[in-house]
């Protein structure tokens, strides 16, 4: 288990135990944690878990990949050098605290 | 009606499990009764035909909420109830095993069922259809024997399902026969130019398409399948047959009950059916909007657009069906993403390379973009569904011309964040 903390649209945060390898989109989605869509299901096929990764995690994690990055360059809210879709990131211990924060709106 | 009894919703898929989560984003406070036929707490259906049928998770991968989601909002899940009827002088509902349950409000959300074939020996063992976990696992099984025993699958439907599903069998090892009564593959929803991307990658993967075939009959052997014989007298080995030819809305539990129901049941844009108390999301409904026209989709999207809809319709709010419809398939290494709605169009136009294939088909109606199908170019995509929500169009030269940067006809604010990053 990795601890991960979302951090909900309205401000809110919330602690949570993710399993490992699991990802950052499952988390929120078992949890029932606000701001999140993921329609595609964590296919990298339509943007809607878009998160915003604290700045201190995001040399932590691998680089998007050309899918990846294609997609966030149209994502719904304000795309910003720290944006990723959760779903495209794999919890693993290294990650332990990791902090990401879901945008107003993902469609 | 009793006002204290529980907002109920009957089918625990996509559009049913949306509901009842955006309810909560409505912020009613009262109960929420989610009701399941299958075991399974809500699931996602659509990689059922593809990841999941070739790695197979366990059933968690699939989840689309998890139970600590669940107790969090406060909604309460039956599975394994089948609804027999609807009392709607009571308002309640008849349950197969003879329980009642009253409701204040109600939301139906019954999906739809995969499409018969009603040949002779459309009954015997080893065909099969795909709509559930345990039809996966079926077919996953099946498909693994007939690698094993080297025999062929046959695929009835050149669809989505039937396409995913031979693309994954060629993936597992099966020898693989599709059998297609139209011209073309995906004929309903593409353009032949997209038809025929596919029909070369199928046949680069060693698939062997057969278009124009009329099912006779299904032949077995000791009550398993063993052929599928064709009008024409053709007959094709098979050591397993999967029937994809398209699904039919569930809306009997409704239709029996009195409601409107059109080939699903009728709803307007804000997803109310014609009673006042009853609702309908997702698969089981055929939308009537505000032109006149009855559309039905099964997809994702319209399961998410219309269980929002819905929600806000049982808080006596409208919120009518808002963005572009959408759709995705995997096949092979191919990702193709559709936004929009192609049907009448009276040109193509696209943008990529067709070899590959990496491309878009952009289709116009008089002059204005109706929908793109995206193979394997996220970045077409993307941008189609930008424009298309925003309601602009770009011209067919400038769909085409790969120079031309789409986005630059976006509303200006737009761009300028996303280009700003």
């Amino acid at each position: 288990m990795v601890q991960v903390t979302y951090i909900e649209p309205d401000g809110q945060r919330l602690t949570l135990e993710v399993p490992a390898p699991s990802s950052v989109m499952r988390g929120a989605m078992d949890a029932g944690v606000s701001g999140i869509e993921a329609q595609c299901g964590g296919n990298c096929a339509c943007a809607t878990c878009h998160c915003y990764v604290e700045p201190e995690w995001l040399d932590k994690l691998p680089a998007p990949s050309e899918d990846e990055r294609l997609m966030l360059e149209n994502v719904a809210a304000e795309r910003r050098a720290n944006s990723r879709l959760s779903c495209q990131l794999i919890v693993t211990p290294a990650l332990e605290g990791l902090v990401v924060q879901f945008p107003d709106r993902q469609s | 009606m009793d006002a204290q009894a529980p907002i109920v919703i009957v089918g625990a898929g996509q559009a049913g499990m949306q509901i009842a989560d955006s309810l909560r984003q409505e912020g009613y406070g009262g109960q929420v009764l989610l009701i399941g036929e299958e075991p399974h707490p809500p699931y996602q259906r659509p990689p059922l035909s593809k990841k999941w049928l070739t790695e197979p998770g366990s059933d968690h991968a699939l989840s689309l909420r998890g139970p600590e989601a669940l107790s969090r909002r406060g909604i309460v899940l039956k599975l394994n109830a089948r609804v027999q009827a609807i009392d709607r002088l009571a308002s309640e509902l008849q349950l197969a095993d003879g329980e009642r349950l009253p409701y204040s409000r109600l939301a139906l959300a019954t999906g739809s069922l995969p499409r018969e074939l009603t040949v002779p020996g459309a009954r015997l063992q080893g065909v099969l259809s795909l709509r559930s976990i345990s039809d996966s696992r079926s077919v996953g099984a099946a498909v693994r024997r007939c690698a094993l025993e080297q025999r062929a699958l046959v695929v009835i439907g050149g669809g989505f399902i039937g396409l995913e599903v031979a693309a994954s069998a060629r993936k597992l090892g099966a020898e693989v026969t599709v059998l297609e009564g139209l011209p073309r593959l995906m004929s309903r929803v593409t353009a032949p130019i997209v038809s025929e991307a596919f029909e070369r990658v199928h046949r680069a993967h060693g698939v062997e398409l057969v278009f124009g075939a009329q099912i006779a009959e299904l032949l077995g052997h000791e009550g398993s399948v063993r052929a599928v014989r064709c009008a024409d007298g053709r007959e094709y080995p098979a050591g397993a047959v999967v029937v994809g030819i398209g699904v039919v809305p569930d809306d009997a539990l409704a239709a029996a009950a009195g409601l409107a129901c059109e080939r699903g049941i009728l709803v307007d844009d804000c997803a109310r059916s014609s009673d006042p108390a009853i609702v309908a999301a997702g698969d089981c409904t055929a939308r009537r909007r505000s032109d006149g026209r009855v559309l039905r989709l099964e997809s994702v999207h319209n399961a998410i657009e219309q269980g929002q809809s819905a929600a806000a319709a049982l808080m006596g709010r409208e919120r009518p069906f808002r963005s572009t419809p959408w759709f995705w398939s995997d096949q092979y290494d191919i990702k193709l993403q559709m936004v929009g709605l192609s049907h009448g169009y009276d040109e193509v136009v696209t943008r990529g390379d067709l070899q590959q294939p990496a491309f878009s088909a952009f289709y116009f109606r008089a002059g204005r973009l109706l929908a793109v199908d995206s193979l394997s170019r996220i970045q077409d995509h993307m941008q189609a569904k930008r424009l298309l929500d925003a309601g602009v169009s770009p011209t067919a030269q400038q769909a085409q011309d790969p120079a031309f940067d789409l986005r630059s006809l976006l509303p200006a604010a737009k761009t300028a964040t996303a280009d700003g990053a």
